[in-house]
């Protein structure tokens, strides 16, 4: 495979071996997509992928909600919480990766390796302690928790992401804007982060999706319905009808993936460009 | 993260000589530029630093205090000493959410990244539509974390569903897969496996990097195709291999949304899917026994601190940097 004229056979084998796996991996979302517009009764165990009869009132039951409150509600909440996520995330950690990349001061080495340390650190070691100030500063069932951190650079993945990017932009651009009178705030903000724009794409997207796919925290912090995003929503939903009202559900849960295929869909190059260099430098 | 180590060992050296003194100030109301520098560096760091202590560092330090105490959140913390630890060995929950815990990241972990660099060396090289696939396959990482896939999984795997119909067809019976305690964490594995796409991405950029002149050179002298897989390729791309490792592992002790939604919260049948972090979240927010699940908390920490520790020590031995790579 390794030469350059690949034979016939192998070629065809390649194309055999790479749409099994294809059909193997899109089997569960195909299915999905399939069951939510198949009627409730027929879905478990339905093996085949495109029901007999299409039926669209899966999707009405679901977009009436539960508890009163219309799924928009729910989607609504979501987006408000990821829309603060990612101008959270992406400005501090702008601004902690500017530092990290392209200045020196001391203490700069040890404060690095402990934002790795924290990107290693399994995020529930700090839930309990973290729950507790929140509660004490009467902060529960607020969306200040579930962002605040956001805006504090505490996702250092993201940092890590920046640093990498800012890191390899030559150094001969902050001089010249030295040179012009800029200031490090200038620099910041006239060159690096003009430069970095990909980069930031690249994290606001990531910071979207798994924003919106975040059930742990707003499980811990929320105990309105009203104010859950639609992780919160489908999981409670989940527990009330899974066996009632399963066709609901179904759509319910191709409801709140629909966001994050369009997302995929519009902007996977620069996902999977973004997913490729957090492993390599630069 | 290999080359993140790298990299900070290369800064600290970069760093370390002493600075040449600042040139004579041009302007005596301008400080020198190391300071205003330095003023600068921290200025940025700003947001971080009150995050790191006041979300992490604090936190952490909070836990380790309330460890040592018996804490409901409704009344004040008493101290009990070593007693939430010595009732952690005792736990049988507790023991069986570790043996779970590790069980699903020795299986998890391997099976993915072997299945995404087997997939990585299939896409690399070139082929119609191999953008496609790439993209195709990495789909599931996006979506794989989230309450709906959780729920497609469920419903999938239920008794009498899909793949129990699908198997019994092909003549395999697993006796169900949810409601099994010898399948249900195999469940979850696969889900995890589901995902190879983000590790297989990262493979792919690493099988990028090696010279196609190793393999044309290896041919030439006769070497057959799992021997130039041991010899170049493995080694080649063993930095980016460790940081696969080390990634994957990390997140698969922070798995939870999975084991929750298909267990229903239960961690169930018979305890077979409580995941640490299940376990610890029915300690602290079902049963509000914070001093107990911090006590939890910090055994995670150390856990999971002594499985990184020991990944970094064997990536001494087993990670190869080709020379021209370090700058």
């Amino acid at each position: 495979m390794r030469t350059s004229a690949a034979t016939r056979p192998r070629r065809v084998l390649w194309h055999v071996l790479a749409l099994a796996l294809l059909g193997l991996v899109m089997y569960p979302l195909v299915w999905v997509a399939g069951a939510a517009v198949t009627p409730t009764h027929e879905i478990v165990g339905n093996t085949r992928l495109v029901p007999a009869q299409p039926v669209l009132d899966n999707f009405a039951r679901a977009l009436e909600g539960m508890a009163g409150i219309p799924v928009w509600r729910f989607l609504a909440n979501s987006l408000l919480l990821a829309v603060l996520t990612v101008t959270g995330i992406v400005a501090s950690s702008a601004l902690a990766a500017y530092a990290f990349a392209r200045l020196r001061f001391r203490g700069r080495n040890t404060m690095f390796v402990l934002m790795i340390g924290t990107l290693l650190m399994p995020f529930h070691a700090v839930i309990i302690p973290q729950y507790i100030i929140f509660q004490q500063l009467g902060l529960v069932d607020t969306y200040v928790p579930l962002v605040l951190g956001k805006f504090l650079a505490t996702e250092a993945f993201f940092v890590f992401l920046m640093v990498q990017f800012m890191r390899q932009l030559p150094r001969e651009l902050d001089q010249a804007a030295r040179i012009d009178g800029c200031g490090y705030w200038g620099i910041f903000w006239h060159v690096i982060a003009p430069l970095s724009r990909p980069a930031f794409g690249t994290a606001a997207i990531f910071a979207f999706i798994w924003s919106w796919n975040d059930l742990f925290a707003p499980l811990i912090y929320l105990n309105t319905p009203e104010k859950f995003p639609i992780p919160l929503a489908l999981r409670m939903y989940a527990d009330q009808t899974s066996t009632s009202d399963f066709g609901a559900m179904i759509a319910m849960s191709v409801i709140a993936l629909v966001p994050v295929v369009l997302f995929f869909l519009a902007f996977q190059r620069l996902l999977v460009q973004g997913m490729a260099t957090s492993g390599l430098k630069g | 993260m290999a080359r993140t180590a790298e990299d900070t060992r290369g800064d600290a050296e970069s760093a370390a000589p002493p600075q040449p003194p600042p040139p004579p100030g041009r302007g005596t109301r301008r400080k020198p530029r190391g300071d205003r520098e330095r003023a600068a560096g921290y200025a940025f760091l700003t947001p971080w630093i009150l995050g790191f202590l006041g979300l992490t560092l604090g936190p952490m330090a909070a836990s380790l205090y309330l460890s040592f105490t018996d804490y409901n959140l409704f009344t004040a913390p008493s101290w009990v000493g070593l007693d939430n630890y010595r009732r952690l060995f005792a736990d049988d929950q507790w023991l069986q959410s570790i043996r779970v815990t590790g069980a699903y990241v020795v299986l998890a972990v391997p099976l993915k990244l072997a299945l995404a660099l087997a997939v990585a060396m299939l896409l690399a090289a070139p082929h119609r539509g191999q953008g496609f696939y790439r993209s195709a396959f990495y789909a599931p990482s996006l979506l794989g974390a989230s309450v709906s896939v959780a729920l497609v999984w469920r419903a999938l795997f239920s008794d009498d569903a899909v793949v129990d119909r699908l198997l019994r067809a092909v003549g395999v019976e697993t006796g169900g897969w949810v409601g099994n305690p010898d399948f249900a964490l195999l469940l979850l594995v696969l889900l995890a496996v589901w995902q190879f796409g983000a590790p297989m991405v990262i493979f792919l950029a690493g099988l990028k990097q090696v010279p196609r002149q190793y393999y044309e050179a290896a041919e030439v002298d006769g070497a057959g195709w799992w021997r130039r897989f041991q010899t170049i390729t493995l080694p080649m791309i063993s930095p980016v291999l460790f940081f696969n490792l080390l990634l994957e592992t990390v997140n698969s002790f922070q798995v939870f949304t999975a084991s929750f939604v298909i267990s229903g919260g239960s961690g169930g049948p018979a305890g077979s899917t409580l995941i640490y972090t299940l376990y610890l979240y029915q300690q602290g927010f079902t049963h509000y026994q914070m001093g107990y699940a911090s006590a939890m908390a910090w055994m995670l920490i150390l856990g999971a601190g002594l499985v990184v520790v020991a990944l970094f020590r064997m990536s001494r031995t087993m990670v190869f940097y080709s020379g021209d790579e370090g700058r």
